[in-house]
């Protein structure tokens, strides 16, 4: 019985997902453990899929306290960070491994 | 180098103050240091595995392979963790009233001292990945003054664990009988707060619905990036923006934990009915030798 019970919490976690994504994919580049651009536009109001790549030869994290994102870009890598809707604002991120340059703001139109 | 130090400190602080409480809620188990070692081992060197694979695993399942394996981590611990509390709510009047009348650690519950060993093990290698990475990324860029950068990483990692330690110490002055409540307590919300994240995890892939990508905003009480909010977020789960499935996760488990403890309890006091016949003991309770 308890461990049914165990069995069925663990499967909550297991679900679907209405995802509709909006056509456009905004793009960013760690380069020099700077993201470029460093300001940059994204849709306001839908779920949308940001690219981070990373050209440098070490890992970053590309992590956002407004955002709630935290997500390792492994060198030379593309991944994905999905987001939204978001409301019309400025949201700012930046890279966890080297805060000191890697910052940015997307800006939600 | 504070750059390194603040880093390391605060992801091995989310850690450490997990393991702290582990140790708090294990207190009086004969063996339970080993174990706790064993579940810090395994999880470095899962932390150094994940690191290696960094690539690899970022790569699979079309990109949100990082959120998948965390949640699937994070999922683990959180039923190690409700066994551990079931297990608590059958033994740990039992196991209080031995640890008083003995004075010493008694020998009970090897499964649940594995359950917590794997908890310790999941938290190691979730935050310590992260360390490994940032570590390994200061160590080939050799031009930033990596022994400087590795110092600072060595000193936070030495204060989180003093903090760590401290916060363990604390507990252990709370007195015998109402320190299993205590860690109770802190291992459902240690739980329901994995489970948020976990499900805030498998919503940022895409793989469930949000339900509001963020409720409210209360990081102008208390925000996530400070030392309290990062202290927060290990232990309680808090997040200054949580979504709307990371709230419901975090009730849902929090709501099963409690019902599943009652349950336990309720099964102990049966059982405790039934084994009315062993009085050979100084002890005051019936002793079950296994954790079975």
């Amino acid at each position: 019985m308890r461990n049914l019970m165990l069995a069925a919490a663990c499967l909550l976690l297991a679900g679907p997902a209405g995802p509709v994504l909006a056509e456009d994919q905004p793009h960013l580049t760690i380069k020099n453990h700077r993201f470029q651009p460093e300001r940059l536009e994204v849709p306001a109001g839908v779920k949308f899929k940001l690219m981070v790549k990373n050209e440098d030869d070490t890992a970053e994290e590309f992590e956002s306290f407004e955002l709630n994102r935290e997500k390792i870009v492994p060198p030379g890598q593309e991944i994905p960070v999905f987001l939204g809707p978001l409301d019309k604002g400025e949201y700012k991120f930046f890279g966890d491994f080297h805060q000191d340059t890697a910052q940015g703001v997307l800006i939600a139109k | 180098m504070l750059a390194s130090l603040l880093i390391v400190f605060r992801e091995v602080l989310e850690a450490g103050l997990i393991v702290g409480i582990v140790l708090a809620a294990s207190a009086g188990v004969r063996g339970r240091g080993t174990w706790v070692a064993g579940g810090i081992a395994v999880g470095v060197l899962g932390a150094a595995l994940v690191a290696a694979f960094a690539g690899a695993l970022a790569g699979a399942l079309e990109g949100v392979g990082q959120e998948v394996f965390t949640a699937a981590i994070l999922s683990l611990a959180v039923c190690m963790l409700a066994w551990h509390n079931g297990w608590m709510a059958k033994h740990g009047r039992e196991l209080a009233a031995k640890m008083s009348a003995v004075g010493e650690a008694v020998k009970l519950g090897q499964k649940s001292l594995l359950a917590l060993a794997v908890v310790v093990a999941v938290a190691v290698l979730r935050e310590g990945s992260e360390v490994v990475l940032f570590l390994y990324g200061i160590a080939v860029a050799a031009k930033d003054g990596p022994l400087q950068l590795l110092a600072g990483g060595v000193i936070g990692l030495a204060l989180a664990a003093l903090v760590s330690y401290l916060l363990y110490r604390g507990l252990l002055a709370i007195p015998l009988r109402h320190l299993f409540t205590v860690t109770n307590w802190l291992i459902a919300l240690l739980a329901a707060g994995m489970a948020g994240q976990a499900a805030a995890l498998l919503a940022s892939a895409d793989i469930l619905p949000s339900w509001g990508p963020h409720l409210w905003d209360s990081s102008f009480i208390l925000r996530d990036e400070s030392w309290a909010g990062s202290a927060m977020h290990a232990l309680v789960g808090y997040s200054a923006r949580p979504s709307g499935v990371q709230l419901a996760a975090y009730g849902a488990t929090l709501l099963g934990l409690t019902a599943l403890t009652r349950l336990a309890a309720r099964g102990r006091s049966a059982a405790r009915g039934r084994s009315a016949e062993r009085p050979a003991s100084a002890v005051p309770v019936p002793s079950v030798p296994d954790g079975s």
